[in-house]
């Protein structure tokens, strides 16, 4: 990527900056002239009136650390939960069997549809929206995980056997690293799940969060407030993707997709 | 069945142990290998079908046969990997049983982790002084400004020297081929052809090498041996003298005479 920008001239470097930019100047101009009432979207202008204020306050902070808390939280438990099922259930078929199809049926039901159960358990708690997001990203993990673990080559298992790996070794050496490209593939779809649940779990029910902070706003008709909530959640959700590339950079450097050099970085 | 013994090897091997005797000359890891009429099938296909074979310690034995013969089922059952419905592996007097660590196989590809450097590849069985041993093994094999890198980046024939390394690292007493170098193109098989020798020639392995590739069979190897239908159909001794010549036209006419049988 970088190898090839640096060749570039300074117009080209602009150009993919053109289109947004330009939807920005005629989206103010829009609001200032009248044409779209503020009522239906803040200017660009306001939003980022709206940003520093909350900012300054401290509301911001506090919102975006609470909805963080429970993202992590929740991807922490459920994360875990379906790494060690989906390890389990890849490296013995008689887990496999006892757990497996009883695990898919679960995945079926849309863990979004549970939630006014979820609110009758645990009330408007924090413990209802870290269950949601627990149970959102444990299918894909799980699901990725053991697939993961089932698809590494046979061939190196045996490899590693022939040359006196017992079966501890194995599995760390040669299993998990294999498995290891999969896991993060649901890792990412864990990512887009975690901010998708605890954007409507904190829209229907919280008293604080990105998502109450944007309701409570709509019902003051402060547009600019719901306009910069989105903005966070987006953030929010480019943060974490960034996160995961650092995590694959680093777990899969040995992957050729990943080293330039070949040599191996200590 | 043909067997040729050529009174001059031993006169050979005689002088050599005269004359380099006083140098340090590695001790021979070679142990008498032996296959007692050995039966696998895989449902109703019979792939073995009762081989024996005995090969004393330290020789060089090239199995040829045609594809799906049953050569790589071999191998398997003779490391450990699976078990022969009858029969059984015997190794110096001991009939064993299950993976064993005085054996060896080097696969027809080179089964490298991507994940570990070249070095931690050749040390994978992390026993200890493993980084020792996996940099002399590599120097061996002529890779040792290569130890950090990823084995993605190296040649298929660097690849499979980096697994020869590996197996070495194990010290094996029996060391199993399985057309290791079947994927590489020929100058660089030469060169393989020439390092196995060398390292056979100190170490004294007990070699059991696949190949489809007569030349290199007789090239290489001590004895010669077809498999068909399931049973060893001939057995060659390989009466030439080291370093060979592969244009020996006593060579060539031995090859013709395997051909005719495989
Ligand atoms: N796990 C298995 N299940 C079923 N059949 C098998 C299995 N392994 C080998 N076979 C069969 O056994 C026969 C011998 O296979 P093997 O791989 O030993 O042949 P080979 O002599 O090594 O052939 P090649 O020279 O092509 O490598 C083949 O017909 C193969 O289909
Ligand atoms: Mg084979």
């Amino acid at each position: 990527m970088s190898r090839i920008s640096r060749g570039e001239s300074f117009v080209d470097r602009l150009t993919p900056w053109l289109l947004p930019v330009s939807v920005l100047v005629l989206w103010e101009i829009c609001t200032r002239v009248g044409l779209i009432e503020q009522r239906v979207l803040p200017a660009p202008s306001q939003v980022a009136v709206a940003f520093w204020e909350n900012a300054k306050s401290g509301a911001l902070a506090h919102h975006v650390m609470v909805s963080f808390n429970r993202a992590i939280v929740g991807l922490a438990i459920g994360g875990s939960i379906g790494f060690i099922l989906g390890v389990l259930n890849g490296v013995s078929r008689p887990a496999e069997k006892l757990f497996d199809s009883g695990l898919q049926m679960l995945r079926n039901v849309p863990h979004l549809a549970i939630i006014p159960m979820v609110i009758l358990w645990f009330g408007i708690d924090e413990t209802a929206k870290i269950f949601l997001v627990a149970v959102g990203t444990m299918f894909p993990i799980y699901l990725n995980t053991f697939h993961g673990i089932r698809t590494v080559d046979r061939g190196l298992v045996e490899m590693a056997k022939v040359n006196g790996l017992g079966r501890f070794a194995i599995f760390w050496r040669v299993v998990l690293p294999g498995a290891m490209p999969s896991v993060l593939v649901g890792l990412r779809y864990a990512l887009g799940i975690m901010w998708l649940t605890l954007i409507v779990a904190e829209t229907i029910s919280a008293s604080s969060g990105i998502g109450y902070m944007t309701m409570n706003a709509r019902e003051f008709l402060q547009t600019d407030v719901v306009v910069l909530g989105i903005l966070v959640y987006a953030l929010l959700g480019k943060a974490a993707d960034f996160a995961t590339k650092l995590i694959e950079h680093r777990v899969l450097a040995w992957h050729p997709a990943y080293h330039a050099s070949g040599s191996v970085s200590a | 069945m043909l067997k040729r013994i050529d009174p001059r090897r031993d006169l050979v091997s005689a002088d050599d142990a005269v004359s380099v005797a006083p140098v340090a000359q590695p001790t021979p890891l070679g142990k008498r290998l032996k296959l007692e009429g050995l039966k696998r099938s895989f449902g109703p296909r019979k792939v073995l079908d009762g081989l024996s074979l005995d090969v004393p310690a330290g020789q060089f034995v090239a199995i040829v046969g045609r594809s799906g013969v049953g050569k790589s089922t071999l191998m398997r059952l003779v490391v450990g990997l699976d078990q022969p419905e009858e029969g059984r592996v015997v190794i110096d007097g001991e009939p064993v049983k299950g993976l064993q660590s005085s054996v060896r196989l080097l696969f027809q590809d080179a089964r490298l982790l991507p994940w570990h450097s070249v070095l931690s590849n050749v040390g994978i069985a992390r026993t200890p002084g493993w980084r020792e041993a996996a940099i002399e093994a590599l120097s061996d094999v002529g890779l040792a400004d290569r130890l950090n890198e990823w084995p993605a980046v190296l040649s298929g024939g660097q690849r499979q020297r980096v697994a020869l390394a590996r197996v070495l690292v194990g010290r094996p007493s029996v060391l199993l081929l399985d057309e290791p170098f079947g994927a590489l193109d020929a100058m660089t098989r030469v060169e393989m052809h020439g390092l196995l020798e060398r390292l056979w020639l100190q170490r004294k392995f007990t070699t059991l090498l696949i190949t489809h590739d007569v030349a290199e069979a007789v090239a290489l190897a001590d004895r010669v041996i077809v498999i068909k239908d399931g049973r060893l159909t001939f057995d060659i001794d390989v009466a030439a003298e080291r370093p060979r010549h592969r244009a020996d036209p006593h060579l060539a006419a031995l090859q013709d005479k395997i051909l005719a049988e495989v």
